[in-house]
């Protein structure tokens, strides 16, 4: 049944990360991965989230591992990351790192103060 | 309303997520880890989707002409689905958390360093063995 969970939160989560990226490049174009990092940001404050509430198997197994499981990604951090490196961006490819990796877990923390409010 | 190009990609997408999310789940159901410790199950899954989102990629970018779902179902939806940012995040948090500050940056900066390392060489290991007459 857990794995059934997975499955459903994987299929919602994984195109809505592909309409943000589509929808961040038609925003703000192509020089920075807006729309990834703004998944794995969301991502990770939701997980964050719920790892702290008192959450049920079924409700952990759609929203964690498989909702924001697949909106977030490293793959696509890491390739990004890479092909600013090879373009020459040196310094946007570092931005990128360090704000995806310190915006997210500060959005992990804060997704657990939330849950100490709403659980309490 | 959608063109129908776009509900096929995203449907693509979607396929491909669930496969993704299906093993990294299997794979961190398989090997887990006390909160204090390396996560070593979610280490291996986003550093080898570095390595096979390279290859992938050289593949797409420099290969030959390969189906227009490709990108969409292996890259964005199994490889996407598979590696996760939220699941990295959480494993940091709960190793500080769990009063592991040494295992939480160790663990936060190799798998940054490792799976950046991993896409660069599934690149240039994947870039000269697909290479066709004139593509870049």
């Amino acid at each position: 049944m857990t794995v059934l969970w997975v499955l459903l939160g994987a299929a919602v989560g994984a195109p809505l990360r592909y309409l943000a990226d589509r929808w961040a490049r038609s925003r703000f174009g192509d020089d920075f991965p807006w729309g990834t990092l703004g998944v794995n940001v969301l991502g990770s404050g939701m997980l964050g989230l719920l790892a702290a509430l008192p959450a049920g198997a079924g409700l952990t197994a759609f929203a964690g591992a498989g909702l924001c499981g697949a909106l977030t990604t490293y793959s696509t951090f890491g390739y990004e990351t890479v092909r600013l490196l090879e373009d020459g961006a040196r310094r946007r490819a570092l931005v990128y790192v360090v704000v995806s990796v310190f915006a997210a877990l500060a959005a992990a923390a804060a997704g657990a103060v939330v849950a100490s409010f709403v659980g309490a | 309303m959608p063109d129908g190009g776009t509900v096929r990609t995203t449907a693509a997408v979607s396929a491909g997520g669930m496969v993704g999310a299906l093993a990294r789940w299997g794979l961190t159901e398989a090997f887990p880890h006390a909160p204090g410790d390396f996560g070593w199950a979610m280490f291996a899954v986003n550093v080898s989707g570095g390595l096979l989102i390279g290859v992938l990629m050289a593949v797409i970018t420099c290969g030959p002409r390969v189906h227009p779902l490709t990108r969409p179902f292996l890259g964005v939806g199994v490889l996407g689905g598979f590696t996760s940012f939220s699941a990295y995040a959480l494993d940091v948090q709960r190793a500080f958390q769990a009063g592991a500050p040494g295992t939480a940056v160790t663990y936060l900066v190799a798998t940054v360093v490792c799976a950046l390392a991993a896409v660069y060489a599934g690149l240039r290991a994947t870039r000269p063995l697909v290479r066709r007459g004139g593509r870049p």
